[in-house]
This record gives structure tokens, C-alpha cells and sequence, in this order.
């Protein structure tokens, strides 16, 4: 970007520097270059101007949870259409799990991803490696080539570690290159054949339940074996109050764990499946209502450090079926902020504890190896989510930039929406009724 | 979507049965009881007494569906079910066309949604289907014009069955639904019969108690938010049994040993099979039902389920004459 921009007049929110002002920021050379109070305006005079009046200028979000299919299941996604969805959704840095075809298990892969993405995408993606190979679950995955490569942490997303030993080690071994193992926490020995959270809308719809023990089983073991070995550990898409618990009591005795939470998990209950929605049909499962309030909770009081989105996109057809058949999985770039602005709404959570669970705590798990993420501070990439926090907007999955169209939230009205994403200086998402002025 | 709430609402025992006002039919399709209405249900139920009024004529067919096109699609083996509804169809003189899709089809990714659309564009009127997925009528209705009745989906619901229970049980032997006491003894957890009979007998006013080991009953029973209808849980048989009005006991899936539910069929016949000793202690007058196929000496003993309290070979007759009243209220014979 040749000219600079100045971002005027908004509420400019950075959890990273304790900032909430009312103010304006300018971008130069894909920097952030200036930042100043309300009327205030940036040394240089030749830029263009995009009013923020009544709109949250903060941090592009960062989300360390989403699944982009490609390579191999193109159809669903790809890095080119996810990444875009992920802009419409405020993400300018995303994460992605390496359960494609092939797995992202080897320097080559994570290369492949790289580079495709550097090609192809409208924001930073980067990478997540197996932590077995072909995330088999049997022998460990070359992670220090892949750390050396650029992946972020280490992961068997979908396919949990089943076999402790073999979990044991990978936290050893991840400890030489000071990466997280996240882990899907999950029983499948408990799970097998579960469509659904265990309980009594189960029982009234007569599917198979899964139990919320499933998924304490496996945090509880990954909590001992962190303990044990020393390990970063990081639990994906808590769903659980027992989850909670474990997490809580796992940080009060200083063990090295981050967990996160997803925004269906945080706002929507088991009863989304009454009808049986095949959208609505996610793993883990939506949980009862005393585990949606206890995950709330817990990311008021930072026991949950992040929001990611677990962005799982599949085809229409796939989820045009039976129940039970149905894949597991929501797509969740584009309803993310509109969902989790109703905590906000509701007085839930504050906004700027909201925003660093989307920005600077997500960056300070990441690390500096990719540049300085999550942050406003002037000489760092720009990377800027701007949204209207009140605006109302009915949600059309037609009209999503992703592939997966399998969203429970089509045809319902969120309140919050982002207006513009910038990555590295340049929109990678603007909506349509926002324009530039010229000076 | 209704709530769950408005849902119970309209279900709330407490609702008075019309018995004069003629109702109007609002059903497109019957896939469970639990959007029924006490008076809703008394209709079907006299609507039956008119279907079995023809069957016991000699000639036993009328034309009220005569050039509706009826088509059974089954995704799972079935002998009663099926038979009954194809029974019930040509007794009110409409075409059927009997399906078999088996249920490996539909792992192989054969499109429920594709088939049905193709029956209808066949002209079907009404499908009657059973399906091993539970809710996979409810993704058919999304889809098609035509009536579905839900001869079964998974371990959900099966309506028909639960007409056909509560017909007989008022018709043969019980004077009222209030009060009565049903004990539904078995497999209640993978059971659609159990799940429709529950909705449809607390729905007119009976106290239904459930008896099995806890590893087939199901989970969050009783739970404050009125998810599902409230009953009682006893998991010793003889005192679930003493004092019931009605037995029903439940087919035993004999593979829920080997998933270790059970730990041997020998004790679930020791501890839960309704013998001659166990029925005694029911109301003197008490009835025994079972769904069908009885596995005899297992459920029941051989002599109980020939024995002067069972109603099984009622529940078959008068499975016929439900189904006929279900095709025929569905045709918009109320009209």
C-alpha cells in the first residue's frame, strides 16, 4: 500500500496494551505507524481516511482451531476458500489441523502448506503437525523437522492419542522444540457409536449418547502425563463443567496447560438438536446447559485462555442425510464474533476479555516465531479487525465465503459483525457499506 | 421449531379428553406421539373401533383409498410391522408397493432423500418407513410432499405400535387410562416401543414405571426441564410388577450381552423374565403385553405368554385396525 490509511475515530481495543481509547490509527508500508488520540491526526497528510465511528478497531483475530481440507478433501475446502472465510470472520492469522489427505505429518507437508498458502491465501495460515504419523496413533511423527518447518504446535485433531505411552513421549519429545501438544480429548472406547450429548434430549430423540466422561477420561490422563513429563500442553474444544474442573485444579497446581473453547460450545446447548439437525451435529457434542454456563465461567476467570472456532466445513450433501451418517462438524469462521458477541450482550463477559481470548493470548501461545501476533503496537504488521458490535445481521449460509455451508445458526439473527479485516496492511475483508475516502 | 416447553404444553396429562367435539385433523405425518393431544389420541382410537367393525365383517375391504398409492419402504427386516400396514392398506382398498432397502444400502451412501423423492415422483400418497438411523423420517419429511408414517426410526419411536397398545389395553380390558399402572419391563434403552408407549400413555393420564438393569435404561430420566415425561424407575422386577394394571415386557436384543450390558443371559432371565410367580403379583385382573417376536423363555416364560392374562395375539388384530384407522385419518378421511 503506497498511500497510508488512517483508521479514524473508533474504539481502538488492544488487551495486548491494556488499551481501550477512543482514537485513530494509521498503516504505512504494512505497519501499523501511528496511533493517536480522538482528532488527532498521524504526521503525514497524503493517506485515505475509513471513518470507525461507533465500530471496535482491535487486533485481527487469531484462531488456533480450524480445519481447511486441503489437501484431499477439497470439496469441503481449501486453503484459498477457507482463509477468505476466515477474513469475512475478522481472523487474520488462522491455524490449521493436519488431519488431510495425506496428514500434515512431515516437513514436506508442512511445506506444502506453506507454500500454498503464501500463494494462495488472503491471511497468515499456519500449520499444526501430527503428532503420530498419518496421526495413526502408533509412532511419532519427525516433529522437529516440522517445528524447524514452521509448524505451531503438534496435533492428531479427530483422532486422539488413545495410547498413554505414546502420548507420554510425544510431550517429552515436543519439549526440545517449546511447542504445545493439543490434544482432542476423547475416550473412543466410551464414545463409539455417540451422536450426541449423553442425557435426556438423547433420550428423548433415542440416539446414542456421548458422555461428558468421554472427554474427562482423556484430560484428566493428558493432565497427569503434563505433569510427568513437563510438556506445554494445550486441551482443544473443552465442552465440559468436569473439563473445567480439571483444567482449574491442573493450573492452581502449576501445570504447563492452555485450553480453549469453541463459540458454538460457549453459547449454543444440546437442544439445537431437537429436529435432528445434521448441522447441529458436532464433536465433541453440544452439552447441557450447566456446561455451557460452566465454560462461560471458566473463560470470565481465564481457566479457558482462548476462543478457536474448530471451523470443521463438510458438503451440503454429506449433511443431507440421516443423523447418524452425518459427519461430525460446524462451519464456523463467519458466525464466530456474532455468536460470542451475545456473552457480551448478555454481560456474560466483558468485551475486551472477549477480544485478547481472540488476539493476545492466542499470540502469546503461538510465540514470536512468526513475527509479533495479536498486538496494535506501532511498528508491527497490521494486522486490524474492525467491527460494529450492535450491528444486526441474519445469518445466510448461502452467503458464506466457505465451502461448508453447516452452520446450526442459518436463518438466525446474530448481533455483531465485522466490517473489515486488515492483513498485513491490505483488506482481506471489507464489507460493502464501509468506504474509503480518498483525501 | 416448537420448544420443548410449548411441546409439553400441549401434551400435559392434565388436558381433559373431549369425548364430544369432533377434531380436527392437523397431521400431516405420524412420527411420534409426542405432538399428540389426549383428544388427538381418542380419535385414533375411535376411528379404530370403525376400522374393526369392517374387519369383522365378511367381507373385510372398503374403498376409502382406492387410487391412493402406499408404498412400504423398510431398511430393516420386519414380518409384523410391515404385514399389518399391508394389510391395513388393501383392507381400505389403496395400491401398495412393498420396498425392501436393505440397511447395508444405506451405508453405502444410497440417498434416503433421492429414494423418497423418487416414490414421489412415482405418485406415492403415503410412505410408511422403518429405518435403523432414529430421526431419519424427520429428515424425510424436510424433503417430501408426501404423508410419512414412521413404522419405527432406530431406538426413537414407533408410533403405531403405541396406538395399537393403548387401543388395546382400553378396548379389551381397562376402563381408564387415569391412574392406571403400566410397567414396562426390559430393554427400555434401545427400545422405540417403550420410547412412543411412554409419550402415549402418560399422555392419557397412566403412571408408567420402567424395570430394568440400569445399563438398558436410559439416561437423565426425570430431569427438571420436562424434556421427556416423567416415570417411575424400579430395577427389581418383583416389586415393579406388584400392583401394575398392565405388563409389558420388552424383546431382549440377545447381541446386548455381547456389547456388556449384561453379563450373561442366564441372569437377565433370572432377574428380569416375567414368570407366572412375577404376573401374580400384579392387579388380578392385570394384562400382559410384548410387542413381538416374543423371545419365549427369555422376556417370558412359555407359559405366561400363552397364559390366560396375555393380550399378545390381540395386540397383532388389533394392529391391523389401528394402521387402517392411521392410512385412513392421513387420507383425509376425517373430512
Amino acid at each position: 500500500m503506497k498511500k497510508a490509511m488512517l483508521i479514524k475515530n473508533g474504539r481502538i481495543i488492544d488487551p495486548s496494551q491494556n488499551m481501550d481509547v477512543s482514537g485513530s490509527l494509521s498503516i504505512k508500508d504494512g505497519r501499523i505507524s501511528w496511533l493517536g488520540g480522538k482528532d488527532e491526526t498521524p504526521p503525514s497528510s497524503n493517506y485515505e481516511t475509513l471513518d470507525a465511528k461507533g465500530l471496535v478497531v482491535c487486533p485481527g483475530f487469531i484462531d488456533m482451531h480450524c480445519h481447511l481440507r486441503q489437501p484431499g478433501y477439497e470439496e469441503k475446502e481449501t486453503i484459498a476458500s477457507g482463509s477468505r472465510a476466515a477474513a469475512k470472520g475478522g481472523f487474520t492469522t488462522i491455524c490449521c489441523m493436519p488431519n488431510t489427505n495425506p496428514a500434515i505429518d512431515s516437513k514436506a507437508m508442512i511445506d506444502y502448506v506453506k507454500s500454498t498458502a503464501s500463494a494462495e491465501a488472503a491471511i497468515r495460515v499456519l500449520p499444526i503437525g501430527c503428532i503420530t504419523k498419518k496421526s495413526a496413533g502408533i509412532e511419532l511423527a519427525e516433529m522437529g523437522e516440522m517445528a524447524e518447518a514452521g509448524a505451531i504446535a503438534f496435533s492428531d485433531d479427530g483422532m486422539p492419542v488413545l495410547n498413554s505411552r505414546i502420548m507420554s513421549q510425544a510431550m517429552e519429545y515436543s519439549l526440545a522444540f517449546g511447542l504445545s501438544v493439543i490434544d482432542h480429548c476423547e475416550d473412543t472406547s466410551l464414545s463409539e457409536g455417540g451422536f450426541m450429548n449423553e442425557g435426556i434430549v438423547a433420550t428423548r430423540l433415542g440416539l446414542c449418547g456421548i458422555p461428558a466422561a468421554t472427554e474427562e477420561n482423556i484430560v484428566s490422563r493428558d493432565i497427569a502425563l503434563a505433569e510427568f513429563t513437563g510438556a506445554r500442553l494445550h486441551i482443544a474444544h473443552a465442552s465440559t463443567a468436569g473439563t473445567l474442573e480439571l483444567i482449574r485444579q491442573a493450573k492452581n497446581n502449576g501445570v504447563n496447560i492452555t485450553a480453549e473453547a469453541t463459540p458454538h460450545h460457549l453459547t449454543l446447548t444440546e437442544d439445537r438438536v431437537i429436529g435432528y439437525d445434521t448441522n447441529a451435529k458436532v464433536n465433541p457434542p453440544l452439552r447441557a446447559k450447566k456446561d455451557v454456563e460452566a465454560l462461560v465461567q471458566g473463560l470470565k476467570e481465564g481457566v479457558i485462555d482462548i476462543i478457536a472456532t474448530d471451523h470443521a466445513p463438510h458438503t451440503a450433501s454429506e449433511k443431507l442425510c440421516e443423523f447418524s451418517l452425518a459427519p461430525f462438524g460446524i462451519s464456523g469462521f463467519e458466525t464466530a464474533l456474532g455468536s460470542l458477541m451475545s456473552l457480551v450482550h448478555n454481560k456474560r463477559i466483558g468485551l475486551n476479555a472477549l477480544i485478547a481470548c481472540l488476539t493476545s493470548k492466542p499470540a502469546k501461545i503461538i510465540g514470536e516465531r512468526f513475527g509479533k501476533l495479536g498486538t496494535l503496537a506501532v511498528g508491527v504488521n497490521a494486522d486490524i479487525t474492525i467491527f460494529d458490535p450492535n450491528l444486526e445481521w441474519t445469518v445466510d449460509t448461502s452467503e458464506f465465503v466457505s465451502r461448508g455451508k453447516n452452520s446450526p445458526l442459518n436463518g438466525e439473527k446474530l448481533k455483531g459483525k465485522v466490517m473489515v479485516t486488515i492483513y498485513n496492511g491490505k483488506f482481506a475483508y471489507k464489507d460493502e457499506s464501509l468506504a474509503v475516502v480518498s483525501k | 421449531m416448537k420448544t420443548l416447553q410449548q411441546e409439553r404444553k400441549i401434551i400435559s396429562p392434565n388436558e381433559t379428553v373431549s369425548q364430544t367435539a369432533e377434531i380436527s385433523w392437523r397431521h400431516r405425518h405420524i412420527l411420534d406421539l409426542d405432538d399428540f393431544t389426549p383428544a388427538e389420541i381418542e380419535h385414533v382410537l375411535k376411528t379404530t373401533d370403525a376400522m374393526h367393525e369392517i374387519l369383522s365383517r365378511p367381507i373385510k375391504k372398503v374403498p376409502a383409498l382406492r387410487g391412493k398409492t402406499i408404498v412400504t419402504l423398510f431398511y430393516e427386516p420386519s414380518t409384523r410391522t410391515r404385514s399389518s400396514f399391508d394389510l391395513a392398506a388393501k383392507n381400505l382398498s389403496a395400491d401398495v408397493i412393498n420396498l425392501a432397502a436393505s440397511a447395508s444400502s444405506v451405508k453405502k451412501g444410497e440417498c434416503l432423500i433421492d429414494t423418497l423423492e423418487t416414490l414421489e415422483a412415482l405418485g406415492t400418497d403415503i410412505v410408511i418407513m422403518r429405518h435403523p438411523s432414529s430421526g431419519a423420517p424427520y429428515t424425510a419429511v424436510r424433503h417430501i410432499k408426501a404423508h410419512m408414517i414412521n413404522a419405527g426410526d432406530g431406538w426413537h419411536a414407533h408410533p403405531s405400535q403405541a396406538l395399537l397398545d393403548l387401543y388395546t389395553i382400553i378396548r379389551g380390558c381397562k376402563k381408564d387410562f387415569k391412574g392406571l399402572k403400566v410397567t414396562i419391563i426390559g430393554d427400555i434403552k434401545h427400545s422405540r416401543v417403550a420410547r412412543s408407549n411412554i409419550w402415549g400413555l402418560t399422555t392419557m393420564g397412566a403412571e408408567v414405571t420402567l424395570c430394568g438393569p440400569y445399563t438398558l435404561i436410559p439416561r437423565g430420566l426425570n430431569d427438571p426441564q420436562g424434556y421427556f415425561p416423567k416415570v417411575n424407575i424400579e430395577t427389581n422386577a418383583d416389586k415393579a410388577i406388584a400392583g401394575a394394571d398392565v405388563v409389558m415386557a420388552l424383546r431382549l436384543q440377545l447381541e446386548r450381552q455381547q456389547s456388556g450390558l449384561l453379563p450373561s443371559i442366564r441372569e437377565y432371565v433370572s432377574l428380569y423374565q416375567v414368570t407366572k410367580e412375577r404376573l401374580a403379583k400384579a392387579k388380578p385382573d392385570a394384562i400382559l403385553m410384548h410387542p413381538g417376536p416374543v423371545n419365549e423363555d427369555i422376556e417370558l416364560s412359555s407359559a405366561v405368554a400363552h397364559g390366560a392374562k396375555s393380550v399378545i395375539n390381540q395386540q397383532v388384530t388389533n394392529g391391523v385396525a389401528v394402521r387402517m384407522a392411521l392410512l385412513y385419518l392421513l387420507a383425509g378421511g376425517n373430512q
